[in-house]
């Protein structure tokens, strides 16, 4: 009797091409039959043989997150025919500001109010020139004022002040 | 000659897609206004990842005010590809994505931190404002009178 379980349906790439899926077919593995869109839009964008010549390119371990990153990609410039991906990174982008921002305000703060906490009296200078995401303040009048940044415990192991070293 | 100068565009320097594709530079190129002849390895990269026809089907399917963004966005996408054949410029967006996580943790502990701060300060300031407490040791301690060490 025939096995008829040995029966491999067309993965979605040649399914859409209409071509007969061969056993060493290079997008089988990448592009299920069960999701014809994903090929459809990577097809689209960059197509077929693009996409084959890059996938040949890359050694097979990579091609899995190669597609997943091009089927991405693929979505994002059907979505935004302008931008595409980029949108999302400039997006992004602004966060990282915003939020370093946010950051070195409340860095400010925190040391506003150490400087007001802690008692006047001279003791080891911070090390000089040092910023890690926040000011380097000293105080006036010549006074050095060693602060210490709790908030941040590894910039404490030299007895106090900011250190931007790791 | 006198129609040499409407010719000059399209015959006197082909854009970099019509010198790589090795064709005539026609004068309504789609192509030209956004790959100059300086610029080849422009046109290059973009034509290795996204090829030619389908670079010239989406500027066609977008509007012409459109179309030299859609231009810059193509030559980033393509060139992350290039440098990175594997995640392309999603590995960016991977990238910032776990920036954004750094900072907002950074962010929440300092904000934390003030929040600490404000109430000791504040705490200290209240010891401070009334002298009857001092020289108090003792947790146990519970003042007999009305007076309240917090106010």
């Amino acid at each position: 009797m025939a096995s008829s379980s040995s029966y491999n349906p067309p993965c979605a790439a040649c399914k859409f091409l209409r071509r007969k899926c061969i056993p060493g077919c290079v997008f089988s593995p990448y592009f299920p039959p069960e999701e014809p869109q994903k090929f459809a839009n990577v097809h689209k964008i960059f197509g077929a043989s693009n996409v084959a010549k890059l996938l040949n390119e890359l050694l097979p371990h990579q091609r899995d997150d190669a597609v997943n990153s091009l089927a991405y990609e693929a979505e994002a410039r059907v979505r935004d025919p302008v931008y595409g991906c980029i949108g999302a990174i400039t997006f992004l982008q602004r966060q990282v500001d915003r939020l370093q921002m946010e950051l070195d305000a409340s860095n400010a703060d925190l040391i506003r109010f150490a400087c007001s906490n802690v008692p006047l009296q001279a003791t080891q200078p911070p090390p000089a020139g040092t910023r890690n995401g926040g000011r380097f303040y000293q105080a006036g009048g010549g006074v050095q004022i060693s602060y210490d940044v709790p908030w941040n415990d590894i910039y404490n192991s030299h007895g106090g002040g900011m250190d931007g070293t790791n | 000659m006198k129609d040499s100068n409407s010719r000059k565009q399209g015959a006197a320097s082909p854009c970099a897609a019509c010198k790589l594709l090795r064709r005539r530079c026609a004068e309504d190129c789609v192509f030209a206004p956004y790959f100059p002849a300086e610029e080849p390895h422009k046109f290059a990269s973009v034509h290795k990842v996204f090829g030619a026809s389908n670079v010239n089907k989406m500027l066609q399917d977008l509007p012409e005010h459109q179309r030299e963004d859609a231009v810059s966005s193509l030559v980033y996408e393509a060139n992350a590809r290039v440098r990175d054949p594997v995640y392309g410029c999603v590995g960016a967006i991977s990238s910032l994505q776990q920036q954004i996580d750094a900072l907002q943790t950074q962010l929440a502990l300092a904000q934390a931190e003030a929040v600490h701060m404000r109430m000791r300060h504040y705490s200290s300031s209240a010891e401070c404002a009334s002298p009857s407490t001092r020289g108090r040791r003792s947790h146990n301690h519970h003042p007999k009178s009305s007076e309240s060490f917090w106010h």
